[in-house]
């Protein structure tokens, strides 16, 4: 085998920096789940919070194809509560701070919803 | 046969065949336009939503225009190539763009008739929708889904009666004292009055029926005891460009 020293330590090289985003990922701080800013007074969203948070984007589509292709603008949900489907009103009448509740997470996961292209925020505490 | 025959013969008969396909196609088209338009007579029990105004009565009410734009988010943008309109005035001849029938004219003339979308039978915006952010409801509104809106304006072009707008612009810095209520739209989308459809479940009035009192009246066309069907009845009443086949459910009553 010819250059075996220069084949190894390339081979070496290459591995580090193949490898280097897992160590160094070692290095680095954990993810945290930001704290978010819980309506106040209200003890519980339309569904479980674990939904909530996971799927809360899938409701929102449905909410919209319900509302403007259905025309049915009202929600009933597990227990058996009625809502109304509005996400400027509804959503954003209870979690009325979207940089302390919205944006905190949606940075963090570095998505960018485009949800307030159009939707106003909400005039609460800002 | 020789061969030249055989090959005159067959494509004769190729020839033939593209053209039956043809005749039947064009009856086919014939039969759906006959199938769309029939859509503008009443079928009882369900809802079609429109719009009486009665001309009379109507005096120049810049309350009506206010209530539904600030209500909806409308931007207010001074530039008249980009303004951005749900319900305007115009004057008869902008109105029926044909005309009025000859010899009723003379006062009528003067009259200033509200224009909005004419939530059509037959809407021709909805035909070439390429991503069906507009469509038409059940109920017979002409509704738009803004988050499928894609900008491509061929709505606009398609729209006879002009009553779609495009935000060439963000139009944020436009709006009318916030509601917050209503969203807006954004930079790139066309948009259009929905006969309030989002107060309709509420058991409320557009906000122009509202605003107007007693001179629009807004209710189910197809319900013959409406108070709207009432009104209609038996009274001489234009809507915009018939000719064109559209089918509009706004009617100016004369």
């Amino acid at each position: 085998m010819y250059n075996v020293k220069a084949i190894l330590t390339g081979l070496l090289v290459f591995m580090a920096i193949f490898t280097s985003p897992f160590w160094l990922n070692q290095l680095g701080v954990d993810y945290k789940r930001p704290a978010l800013a819980m309506p106040v007074g209200e003890k519980e969203c339309l569904a479980p919070t674990d939904y909530m948070r996971g799927e809360h984007m899938r409701l929102l589509n449905e909410w919209r194809d319900l509302a403007l292709r259905q025309g049915e603008r009202l929600y009933t949900d597990a227990r058996g509560r009625t809502w109304e489907i509005n996400l400027q009103n509804t959503c954003q009448g209870c979690h009325n701070d979207r940089a302390a509740f919205c944006d905190a997470c949606h940075v963090s996961n570095s998505v960018s919803p485009y949800c307030w292209n159009c939707h106003l925020e909400a005039k609460g505490k800002s | 046969m020789v061969r030249r025959d055989f090959l005159r013969k067959t494509s004769l008969s190729g020839l033939g065949i593209a053209g039956l396909g043809s005749i039947g196609g064009f009856a086919g088209l014939g039969g759906l336009i006959a199938r769309t338009a029939s859509t503008e007579t009443p079928t009882a029990g369900s809802t079609r939503w429109g719009l009486a105004i009665l001309t009379t009565d109507f005096s120049r009410n810049p309350e009506i225009i206010k209530a539904c734009h600030q209500a909806h988010n409308v931007p207010d943008i001074p530039d008249k190539k980009q303004k951005i309109k749900w319900i305007w005035e115009d004057n008869a001849q902008a109105a029926f763009s044909e005309g009025l029938p000859s010899r009723l004219a003379g006062e009528l003339e003067t009259r200033s008739f509200l224009l909005l979308c004419n939530h059509c039978a037959n809407p021709a915006c909805v035909r070439v929708c390429p991503t069906r952010a507009t469509f038409k409801r059940s109920d017979g509104i002409v509704a738009m889904d803004y988050h499928r809106c894609i900008g491509c304006r061929f709505c606009m072009a398609a729209c006879p009666y002009g009553a779609r707008s495009f935000n060439f612009h963000n139009p944020a810095p436009y709006l009318p004292a916030s509601h917050p209520a209503f969203p807006a739209r954004m930079r790139g989308v066309v948009e259009k009055c929905a006969f309030c459809s989002e107060r309709l479940p509420l058991g409320l009035a557009p906000y122009c029926v509202e605003a107007a009192k007693d001179a629009m009246i807004f209710g189910n066309l197809n319900d013959p005891d409406s108070e709207i069907s009432h009104a209609l009845h038996g009274r001489l009443s234009l809507t915009r460009r018939p000719e064109l086949g559209t089918g509009p459910s706004v009617y100016y009553i004369l």
